[in-house]
């Protein structure tokens, strides 16, 4: 039987946020903050990340699952928040939730840093300013099939006093500069994970870029084999 | 190095259409794919630019897209080529 996510929450700016959870027997001595990729990339991974935080349970491994303020079940508005807030919720939610490490995928890997002592898994890391980019095109072509001429060059030059609506998000100008500067931060304990048939690499798909969310469960429990060796492996 | 532009082009669709690699191993020149394929919507074509500009080292410019560019395999792969070419 699957082990049951059960719903936790973590405070944050006066907010209280939803935070799925895996914790068999609430004993586990190795406790998993999963940072989820940001923005769409978020809706298209969510069913994998939770996959695997079930594969990891039935391996006596603790995993959460906390949302970003802004996004999701949060009552907060996206508006708001900002890079730095985003890493600083998610230093709060290692916190209260007492994690032993810490696992990013993606564009997560740019607000996993604030919290250097715990090892630290990172999938695939995206860069900020990709992230960014790919929003400014979708929202350019989307323009364009409605017959509006923007460029991301004008975009970005709007963004500098006002906040920008981006494929379907919209974004501080804070956001947007954080965005575009921010790389992954430095952190001395860390485990970089690739997807593709190589060694040391996971086989599965980038089920980030899909048009469409979907499923791969072979991959979800290749990702719980490996996160449960390697955080068996430091830590804790 | 042609070849392997196609190869990461055959790669990037795969990953992005949830094709098997034999599937899009059977794309050719004149395979259709924006207007023909559902999901290559814009918001698939924006996420293609940036992967192809990531896993090519190449810089893709507002100005250097426009429809034809996706209209075909062939086109895009002719597009890339041109790029690494530079």
């Amino acid at each position: 039987m699957n082990p049951t996510l059960q719903p936790n929450y973590y405070s944050f700016g006066g907010c209280e946020e939803y935070c799925p959870g895996i914790d068999p027997g609430g004993n586990a001595t190795r406790r998993i903050l999963f940072v989820a990729p940001l923005f769409d990339e978020m809706n298209r991974t969510r069913r994998m990340l939770i996959s695997t935080m079930r594969a990891l349970g039935g391996r006596g491994v603790s995993s959460f699952l906390p949302d970003l303020p802004g996004a999701n079940e949060s009552s907060a508005a996206l508006i708001d928040q900002d890079i730095a807030c985003w890493q600083a919720a998610m230093a709060a939610a290692a916190a209260q939730l007492k994690v032993t490490h810490i696992a990013s995928v993606r564009g997560g890997s740019l607000i996993d840093g604030a919290m250097p002592d715990a090892p630290h898994w990172r999938l695939m890391p995206a860069k900020g300013a990709n992230l960014l980019k790919t929003m400014l095109r979708t929202r350019v072509a989307g323009d364009k099939e409605m017959g509006l001429t923007t460029t991301s060059d004008a975009l970005i030059v709007e963004s500098a006093h006002q906040p920008i609506l981006l494929a379907g998000n919209w974004l501080s100008p804070a956001m947007v500069t954080q965005l575009h500067d921010t790389v992954c931060a430095d952190v001395p304990h860390l485990r970089s994970v690739s997807i593709g048939e190589g060694a040391d690499m996971i086989k599965g798909s980038a089920l980030w870029l899909r048009a469409e969310p979907q499923d791969d469960p072979d991959m979800a429990q290749a990702l719980a084999a490996d996160l449960d060796r390697w955080s068996a492996s430091c830590g804790a | 190095m042609s070849d392997k532009v196609e190869t990461i082009i055959r790669s990037i669709l795969s990953d992005m259409l949830g094709l098997s690699p034999l599937a899009v191993e059977q794309m050719d020149a004149s395979t259709e794919l924006f207007g023909a394929i559902p999901e290559m919507d814009s918001m698939a074509v924006a996420g293609l630019l940036t992967e192809m500009e990531d896993r090519l080292d190449i810089v893709i410019d507002d100005d250097d897209v426009d429809g034809e560019l996706f209209a075909t395999f062939g086109n895009l792969v002719g597009f890339a080529k041109a790029k690494v070419d530079g």
